[in-house]
């Protein structure tokens, strides 16, 4: 079908492994998403909170800086499971906003304008859309939470030394589970909703009701019934007591409830406990499942009208 | 991107009896919940360009999209090329093309982008994928607007996009949904003809489903007309074709009396329209330059000579009154 030859040829060349054909999505994903200025900036911004985290570690190991600054950084900063939970913590929350911005539109807009039998008319499964849609979020924030996280645990390890990389070795599993379980759940998220919904807008609105309007109620529930097992409609929340539970800093006692007598005596103490781990696991593994669900119910070729 | 010969040799050699028929339908039923949309379909199909066609909710879209594994058969199968749509689906997608009715596209895409992006995802490398990308665009008349969003298109270049991405990876087999929808004569004419040159080359088969019996007459050399479901009936247009050049009508002036007295004696049927027209069968063997001597010899003059033929609405609009027919 050369062009200057203008007549139909059958294609009789190389063809790519089939394993490797969901990449071609996020690959071809990425050149719409980086057209985008104002997101490049914000994903650049992103990264911000690991340069001042590559910055402590930095400060710990530099005697000169330590006394130029005067400020003793190895007893005000100590680096530990803690402060690689902290940071976690903190490219997780700008991974949800990155997830919000690039997740809606990627399965609705193909919803929207019938793309999916163009997919999956050609030897691509079903399974091989949804793996690539949700390759687009997954690369894209593992790239700003887990990987560099890891990067910089072995830039400490390189400081400290071997006896420090040998003692902590267990965080390493910690800062990957930590950071793929919530990018996994922001992924399934978004490409659930984006599934329900064809409108990029309400999708991202639609995200965002799911993680804050559930958490509203659960803190509300929290409050009535003076128990803290409302944390387990927060996804956050989920999150954070699996995250921390990873790290070895879970503590199920969230606060004490003193009950008092009408002259303001204390009668008793009630100790307020977080969900135990397994129901924050249970409940995630729950939602990925309703998630998983909901995608193969909505990702076909064509709605069957019944 | 030329082959070499021969494999090319292979790929124009005609559909012969002992190989796979290009789709074998194996009493293949399918029903939407309760509903029966598809009735035991039978019959194997071996044309270069097969014509499916049939009124509004006949279940052409249906079929193709069965054969397509969009929707699972509830009884029965069907394979293409010898490949099981239930058990070898990936097979099957990587030998055909499809271009659907509806509109379809991937938004905030070039052309040129979105049928490299559907080569790519056929198992084509990014750079041939690129190569073949423009190559089809070209093909179909989109070599300028290349470039351009597909949003910015009107009906007639997304027409022809859908057809660029459903040949772009070089198919077998090419599925054609309602290609000429709503497009006005001229892009109508220029679709035709393209379907026409892939017909030709030899290296595809298509079938293309329409409602539309002068598309379809144009371009294809089977048919199946399907109603209700079922096959109401099946048609080798080019065996019809050539049968039906054996029908003749007649215009003559003069004695017709001895003119059908020679005929029956040569051994032709006929039937006499009226007092100047005639209808004849001509046997094996007998030439229409035989009609000439014989009225000569009878002193009829022969005012005008056609070939009667079934068109293909004739065979449409009797499936619709008839019953079922199957392969």
């Amino acid at each position: 079908m050369a062009v200057y030859e203008q007549t139909y040829k059958r294609y009789a060349g190389r063809l790519t492994p089939e394993w490797s054909r969901f990449l071609i999505i996020p690959r071809h994903s990425y050149r719409a998403i980086f057209n985008s200025k104002l997101f490049t900036a914000f994903f650049v911004i992103c990264f911000l909170p690991l340069l001042v985290e590559a910055i402590l570690i930095y400060l710990h190991h530099n005697i000169n800086a330590i006394a130029i600054m005067q400020i003793n950084v190895r007893e005000l900063v100590p680096i530990d499971a803690f402060f690689f939970q902290t940071f976690i913590n903190i490219q997780g929350g700008f991974a949800f906003f990155v997830a919000l911005l690039i997740g809606p539109p990627l399965v609705s807009r193909d919803l929207r304008n019938n793309a999916l039998p163009l997919y999956l008319c050609r030897p691509f499964s079903r399974t091989e859309y949804v793996m690539g849609k949700m390759s687009v979020v997954l690369i894209l924030l593992s790239a700003m939470t887990w990987v560099p996280q890891l990067l910089l645990f072995l830039f400490q390890a390189y400081l400290e030394g071997f006896t420090w990389f040998k003692t902590n070795l267990w965080m390493v599993s910690a800062i990957v589970i930590g950071g793929v379980v919530w990018i996994l759940l922001l992924a399934l998220l978004s490409q659930t909703i984006s599934a329900l919904v064809k409108w990029r807008v309400v999708a991202s609105g639609a995200l965002l009701a799911v993680f804050f309007i559930p958490a509203v109620f659960g803190e509300f529930l929290n409050l009535v019934f003076q128990t803290h097992w409302g944390n387990i409609l927060s996804l956050g929340a989920l999150i954070k007591n699996v995250t921390a539970g990873l790290f070895g800093t879970f503590d199920r006692v969230a606060g004490m409830v003193q009950i008092t007598d009408f002259n303001d005596n204390v009668v008793r103490e009630i100790a307020v406990l977080e969900p135990p781990l397994w129901a924050s696991w249970a409940a995630l593994f729950v939602i990925s499942a309703i998630c998983l669900a909901l995608l193969s119910w909505r990702v076909k070729a064509y709605e069957v009208v019944r | 991107m030329a082959l070499p010969a021969t494999v090319q040799e292979d790929l124009i050699r005609p559909q012969s009896v002992n190989d796979p028929p290009v789709i074998d339908l194996h009493g293949l039923s399918v029903a939407f919940g309760r509903r029966p949309i598809l009735k035991n379909l039978r019959g194997d199909l071996r044309g270069r360009a097969i014509g499916l066609l049939g009124p509004n909710g006949a279940g052409k879209t249906t079929l193709i999209h069965t054969l397509l594994g969009f929707h699972p058969p509830s009884a029965g199968t069907a394979q293409i090329f010898g490949y099981d749509i239930i058990d070898q689906a990936k097979q099957i997608k990587s030998l055909i093309g499809y271009m659907p009715e509806r509109d379809s596209f991937i938004a905030k895409m070039t052309a040129v982008h979105f049928v490299r992006l559907m080569g790519e995802l056929s198992g084509l490398p990014p750079e041939a994928a690129l190569e073949r990308a423009h190559e089809a665009l070209f093909y179909v008349g989109l070599g300028e607007s290349r470039y351009r969003k597909l949003e910015t298109y009107s009906l007639g270049m997304k027409q022809l996009a859908k057809l660029a991405q459903a040949i772009v990876h070089g198919p077998k087999l090419i599925f054609l949904d309602e290609p000429t929808n709503g497009l006005d004569p001229p892009a109508r004419l220029r679709m035709i003809k393209l379907i026409r040159e892939i017909r030709d080359s030899g290296q595809a088969h298509i079938l293309l489903s329409s409602h539309l019996l002068v598309d379809v007459e144009e371009c294809c050399d089977e048919i199946l007309i399907l109603r209700d479901g079922q096959i109401a009936v099946y048609c080798n247009l080019e065996e019809e074709r050539k049968s039906n050049r054996k029908f003749l009508m007649l215009e003559t002036r003069g004695d017709q009396k001895k003119f059908v007295e020679a005929l029956a004696n040569l051994g032709c049927e006929y039937a006499i329209s009226s007092d100047t027209r005639l209808k004849v069968v001509l046997q094996e063997g007998i030439e229409v330059r035989d009609l000439y001597r014989l009225a000569a010899e009878t002193g009829v003059q022969l005012r005008r000579l056609s070939y009667k033929r079934d068109s293909l609405e004739d065979i449409f609009l009797k499936a619709m009154e008839n019953g079922y027919g199957g392969l």
